[in-house]
């Protein structure tokens, strides 16, 4: 049994990830298994080893989060992305997703002190108008049954965000509801 | 002008409207977001999770968000099959007996526990567990887990699975509906909401 030390508050610092359930060896992976994990240098990560077991659902997710929170050709700004999705994680309780997103979102955004209000905090943290509307938007998505509700469309409105931008906030925030329940249930982060 | 996915008809929305437009500037998240229900419910291999208990978890899962055309949608999707009809009403008692609010749950024990939440434990009521039998008896707990309180998940729970008859690639594939699924409803009511408030 490796040692396994979580982490018990909400960090930007870099974390492992120990899976509860066996990932594929390396030595097993063929190329369907490749074409799954998209980019070959995942096959040292236990987490997506794990994933690859079903390697067409994890082609299609990697895809569908790359294009989600990487294609910035238009709409939100990457940094507002990671936001949301560092808020989503941080609500749904996820301090693996959590420590990653919101180490982009500083990255992104020069806000380090902000992004790291909002993990010690919570999703309630003051964050300037703008912020707190795509916080406030994520919190909504992420709630079960679902809060989000035209409130928020008026709030987003009001800071800024057109049609094209709040889509990216509904597909990212939606999309860390996706991540943050498979790395909460699959395995644990470790310091 | 990319044909209708489940998304658009979820969500309402047609080729040519402001909405197709906005969807078609992710192409490749609307086609994987596509892919990945495709492989999630018409498989290349059913083996370790089969249709039948894929659109069980389905129909419940998206029920357990409350009404709605995704709700309905996989509630048919489950209907089809043989005995559907019956799973539905079983299903249909569950979500009465599972229905909630959340997330809730607890964090790791330190500071952050003055925000644990407490809230329903949801278990399949005695007189269904034999009519779903063991493995949807542990699928439907633990995707109620999933949907409401992922904070709380342990090892004891893959554990759980596994005792049942879950195999580890089973487990994997059975997570990602849920997870996946847990993203297309909010999409497609995130989207409802955007086009509501437009019109």
């Amino acid at each position: 049994m490796s040692t396994v030390n979580p982490p018990v508050v909400f960090t930007q610092d870099e974390l492992g990830w120990v899976s509860w359930i066996d990932p594929l060896p390396e030595a097993e992976l063929t190329e369907r298994h490749f074409a799954g994990l998209v980019d070959r240098a995942r096959a040292k990560s236990e987490y997506f080893r794990l994933l690859v077991r079903d390697p067409e659902v994890l082609e299609a997710r990697t895809k569908t989060d790359k294009d989600i929170f990487y294609n910035v050709a238009d709409g939100l700004p990457r940094a507002e992305r990671e936001l949301a999705a560092a808020a989503t994680s941080r609500y749904n309780g996820c301090i693996y997703c959590a420590s990653v997103h919101a180490r982009f979102a500083s990255t992104y955004s020069k806000r380090r002190e902000d992004v790291q209000r909002l993990l010690d905090e919570g999703v309630g943290a003051d964050l300037g108008a703008r912020w707190n509307a795509v916080v406030k938007a994520s919190v909504a998505l992420a709630e079960t049954p679902i809060a989000f509700g035209p409130d928020n469309i008026a709030e987003l409105r009001r800071a800024g965000l057109d049609d094209a931008e709040i889509v990216d906030v509904i597909n990212g925030a939606s999309f860390f509801n996706w991540a943050n329940r498979l790395m909460l249930s699959l395995g644990e982060p470790s310091k | 002008m990319a044909p209708k996915d489940i998304i658009d008809t979820l969500a309402g929305i047609e080729p040519g409207s402001t909405l197709d437009a906005i969807r078609a500037r992710r192409l490749q998240a609307r086609e994987n977001a596509q892919k990945s229900y495709l492989s999630l419910f018409e498989p290349i291999d059913a083996g370790d999770f089969s249709l039948a208990e894929r659109s069980a978890v389905a129909a419940f899962v998206t029920w357990l968000h409350g009404e709605s055309p995704v709700a309905a949608f996989y509630r048919e999707k489950l209907a089809a099959n043989a005995d559907g009809a019956a799973l539905v009403e079983a299903i249909k008692s569950e979500i009465e007996r599972g229905k909630t609010s959340g997330p809730y749950g607890a964090f790791p024990a330190g500071p952050l526990s003055v925000e644990n939440k407490a809230g329903l434990i949801y278990r399949v009521s005695a007189e269904r567990r034999p009519e779903l039998g063991a493995r949807l008896v542990a699928a439907l707990e633990h995707a109620h887990l999933l949907v409401f309180r992922p904070r709380d998940a342990a090892s004891a729970d893959m554990k759980a699975l596994l005792a049942a008859g879950w195999s580890t690639t089973g487990i994997v594939t059975f997570s990602q509906l849920v997870a996946f699924l847990s993203f297309q409803v909010r999409v497609v009511s995130g989207l409802r909401t955007l086009a509501a408030a437009s019109a």
